[in-house]
């Protein structure tokens, strides 16, 4: 065979002064890096720098390096120009990658501050006041129509009331990630943390294991373009539905699970043959226009006993005019996923290049449902990517109900971002079916870190709440009045309707 | 063209409009008397009862309403007007004539007082639409007055209604709330219900119009306060068609409580509930009914709640209605004596005018106060259509009266 140009990325550094030879590394790294005789002999080509082996070495004995093979500089060629050239002549294939979109783009999050009170209008001590997170995702009537009750006071007229609203505890939601691309266990952990938080997580694209259905009102089932595990039994587990047209990392662009993680299980939860490739196509094949969507979503809440239906899109150019399209067809919900959001297989040049980022997503679509007076129809969440709680509070007060998080779920879950999970070998136990990987993650000890995440979160939204002042999280959900940007231009503030910081 | 704000002295409209439409930063004095028996007091009572509270304003702006102080005219919508110059009270009767049979009018009565200069000049007028235009214009006669009011405020260049309701009126400008009680020779008057204010404006618009209390028809508003949710009140207001251009909270919670209550038609205790909810862990804790209804509010009207400071009166002919934040972050006493039930910032207003008052307590946050004059409805205004952009041109006579004559034209 003709050898690669590429060179390994990384270099597995092994000080066998310390080394026990015990072998662990051999056995926890997921791709094979290690041989073992004698002592581990590493395979750099294969390494991912997962850190897996690094953190589990007992002699803490490995290090992980970037091979800083020096270039020619060249500006304009990077190395990874160079390397992607020669993988594609190689192969002559489309470059796979996984995760979100690492490209040094504008972080517009980064560029935003939060205001807090002094002298005119008094902070508020979390530890001391209470300080609410609560949120109802769905359709909100007009306004609320209320009658006597008979005894001088009023009751609920009509429904204009939020029974079919979806309740969270606090505005923080886990992501859609299907079983197929992640292991059973990481739904369980997902969905046992999502029932302790009060808060829904969603199925993704690859149904609902019959382990999940005691979490069932804390999860939201996924219809998308593949149409995988719905069954009219199925569909009234869920607490609410979602139609999936598209993903921040992947816009426009179907799934492919491999027959080989097709196993027993999954199978029987996608309701597809074992071992069978599941191909989610790109568009739904019933769904061509927006009124398509409008009978999608009819036919689903139908079906559900009238469930809440949301529709999720990637944000693209044009978000603001098909949220307004999609909320106009009759979704309770929309969730706007950016151009940093993760996914467990995509084509690199997908990845990269496609999309806008969410901040601004955002803010198009809360000021184009306002200006047509329909925000209250349909909330928003947004995602993709919500790196921390500063992040959830900015995008909340750009103008979002909620925040899901998929990428900080799995980084809570012992992931390292390595980008690989497209080869189904996570060390992690997380983007692979492999029995022995997937064992690394005991539910119990998943869910008690997600839960630990998100409560983290939660206290430290409620510490930027007492320092704006408010006590409830609506006061602060689309007042961009307590937003400024430090470094934005101005077009790009007027579209965020943020003031630079001083004025 | 709009009134003229660049006219008075010490004010600058661009030193103005820089920081709306955002914000306006003050602290605030208020009272609210209400005799629930209908029996008439004196308008030196709400002076006195600002008058100790002078320390809460700067002398930027104060300002009373007065309700039942009309009785030779009580079915007269009566327009308390102020003008810059002659030429725009010309202008101004001129579209009133047109509109009203005006059966009396007269400058506003008042006395040279120390600290109370360039006053505008001010006019009462009382009148009764003209039957043939109301028909013409098939308009209820409130949609009829709230367009003269949008009218004269947005094309009159120097005109400004103060108040326009029935048998009520307002009384404020520029000083302290005791000399512009004194210079109304508000003593001279006997009202049923009665509110007063004292500014802590941090800038200065030294604009008499934008004194408080705020009113349209029936309707005043005082507040003390600082509504850190401003900015999604504002954007929700938008939402619907109101125009928050001052910047000021009273001017969101006007609007709050006219979508609330007129174009929703919520029931007052519940709109109040809207601006000032209780917690979570209280709804959890009601009867699954009422639980329900609270938890459907706070959802629908979650941007519309007033989070931060504030202490609210809202005056209407026949009553007034109290309200503090979520929390009591700002102060409100409440007091009764007989028939009389009376608000303030601090209790040493009510102690001074009733020094011994039957009960007095501290109202709970996001517990309205209300009072109601024996045998007067509840004025809802259901006959009034205005668009909520109209009466934010109505109420503040600033940037939405532009915008509203560029649709127009
Ligand atoms: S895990 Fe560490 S100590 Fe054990 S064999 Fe590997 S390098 Fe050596
Ligand atoms: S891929 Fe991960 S586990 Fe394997 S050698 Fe590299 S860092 Fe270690
Ligand atoms: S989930 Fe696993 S494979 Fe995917 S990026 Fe994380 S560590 Fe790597």
């Amino acid at each position: 065979m003709q050898q690669t140009f590429v060179q390994p990325e990384f270099r597995v550094k092994i000080d066998y002064d310390k080394c026990h030879k015990c072998g662990r590394c051999v056995q926890q790294c997921g791709w094979g890096v290690y041989d073992f005789t004698e002592r581990p002999i590493p395979h750099d080509e294969k390494c991912r720098a997962c850190h897996r082996c690094v953190t589990y070495c007992p002699a803490h004995c490995i290090t992980i390096e970037k091979n800083t093979l020096a270039f020619r500089d060249n500006d304009n060629w990077s190395a990874d120009a160079r390397k992607a050239v020669w993988t594609q002549a190689d192969s002559g294939g489309v470059l796979l990658t996984s995760m979100g979109n690492p490209k040094p783009y504008e972080r517009i999050f980064d560029k935003l501050v939060l205001d807090a009170c002094q002298v005119t209008n008094p902070s508020i001590d979390p530890l001391r006041e209470p300080m609410e997170l609560r949120t109802y995702l769905g359709r909100k009537a007009d306004s609320v129509a209320v009658e006597p009750d008979g005894t001088g006071g009023f009751r609920l007229a009509g429904d204009s009331g939020v029974a079919r609203n979806i309740e969270l505890a606090v505005p923080i939601v886990f992501a859609p990630m299907s079983y197929g691309s992640v292991s059973l266990n990481v739904h369980r952990s997902i969905a046992m943390a999502a029932e302790r938080l009060g808060v829904t997580m969603n199925t993704g694209e690859g149904g609902m294991h019959e382990d999940l259905y005691p979490y069932q009102d804390h999860i939201i089932l996924q219809v998308a373009s593949g149409r995988f595990g719905l069954s009219p039994e199925v569909l009234k587990r869920a607490a609410a539905l979602e139609i999936k047209i598209g993903q921040g990392a992947k816009p426009g662009i179907g799934g492919h699970l491999p027959g080989e993680k097709i196993d027993r299980d999954v199978s029987a939860t996608r309701m597809v043959p074992q071992g069978s490739d599941a191909i989610s196509p790109a568009p739904h094949h019933d769904i061509y226009s927006i009124e398509d969507l409008r009978q999608l979503i009819y036919a689903l809440k139908e079906a559900s006993g009238y469930r809440p239906v949301g529709v999720k899109i990637a944000a693209v150019h044009n978000v603001a005019a098909i949220a307004s399209g999609i909320v106009r067809a009759g979704a309770d919900y929309i969730y706007l996923d950016g151009f940093r959001g993760g996914t467990g297989a995509t084509p690199q040049v997908v990845r990269d290049h496609i999309g806008i980022p969410v901040e601004i997503a955002i803010a198009v679509v809360d000021q184009r449902l306002r200006d047509e007076g329909i925000r209250n129809h349909a909330s928003i969440i947004a995602a993709g990517s919500i790196r921390s709680s500063a992040d959830a509070a900015k995008a909340i007060a750009l103008g979002a109900d909620a925040v899901a998080i998929g990428t900080a779920t799995l980084l809570a879950l012992g992931c390292h971002l390595c980008q690989s999970c497209h080869t189904g070998n996570c060390s992690w136990g997380i983007t692979t079916q492999r029995p022995e990987l997937t064992r690394r993650i005991d539910p119990e000890w998943g869910a008690e870190r997600l839960t630990n995440l998100v409560n983290a979160w939660s206290h430290e939204l409620q510490e930027i709440l007492g320092a704006l002042g408010v006590n409830a999280v609506e006061s602060l959900r689309g007042s961009r009045e307590r937003l400024r940007a430090i470094g934005l231009d101005e077009q790009t503030c007027r579209i965020l309707g943020v003031k630079p910081a001083g004025l | 063209m709009a009134y003229d704000l660049s006219r008075y002295d010490g004010f600058s409209p661009d030193n103005y409009r820089e920081e709306s439409p955002f914000k306006i930063h003050g602290g605030c004095g208020l009272m609210g008397i209400c005799d629930e028996s209908g029996a008439l007091m004196s308008g030196e009572e709400p002076i006195r009862a600002m008058a100790v509270q002078r320390d809460r304003g700067n002398g930027l702006g104060g300002g009373f309403a007065g309700y039942g102080i009309y009785p030779e005219f009580p079915d007269h919508y009566c327009f308390h007007m102020m003008y810059h110059d002659l030429r725009a009270r010309d202008e101004a009767e001129e579209i009133l004539r047109t509109r009203f049979t005006v059966d009396h009018a007269e400058p506003m009565p008042t006395r040279p007082v120390r600290g109370i200069h360039d006053a505008p000049i001010l006019w009462r007028y009382f009148m009764t639409p003209r039957a043939e235009v109301l028909e013409e214009l098939d308009h209820s006669a409130e949609d009829f007055v709230v367009s003269t009011v949008m009218e004269i405020n947005a094309r009159v260049d120097g005109a400004f209604v103060a108040s326009s309701g029935k048998n009520m009126g307002a009384f404020k400008g520029v000083g302290y709330p005791e000399e512009i009680g004194h210079y109304f020779r508000l003593e001279d008057y006997a009202g049923h219900t009665w509110v007063g204010h004292n500014r802590f404006p941090t800038n200065t618009p030294g604009w008499w119009g934008g004194a408080h209390p705020f009113t349209l028809l029936d309707w005043s508003i005082v507040h003390n306060g600082e509504i850190s949710s401003y900015g999604i009140n504002a954007r929700y207001l938008e939402q619907f068609g109101y125009a928050c251009s001052l910047g000021t909270d009273t001017e969101v919670a006007a609007y709050l409580f006219d979508l609330l209550l007129r174009r929703h038609r919520l029931p007052v205790e519940l709109a109040c509930t809207v601006l000032a909810p209780p917690l979570w862990s209280e709804i959890e804790r009601m009867p699954a009914e009422r639980a329900e209804l609270m938890r459907s509010l706070r959802a629908v009207y979650g941007p519309a709640m007033l989070n931060g400071p504030f202490a609210i009166v809202l005056g209407f002919n026949g009553g007034m209605v109290a309200l503090n934040d979520r929390i009591k972050l700002r102060p409100l006493v409440a007091a009764r004596s007989g028939s009389r039930l009376m608000v303030a910032s601090e209790e040493s207003a009510i102690r001074t005018v009733m020094p011994d008052p039957d009960t007095l307590w501290t109202p709970r946050a996001g517990e309205p106060v209300i009072a109601r004059v024996k045998g007067m409805e509840l004025p809802f205004h259901s006959t009034l259509h205005a668009t909520p952009a109209e009466v934010s041109c109505a109420v503040t006579a600033a940037d939405a009266c532009h915008e509203l004559e560029e649709v127009a034209v």
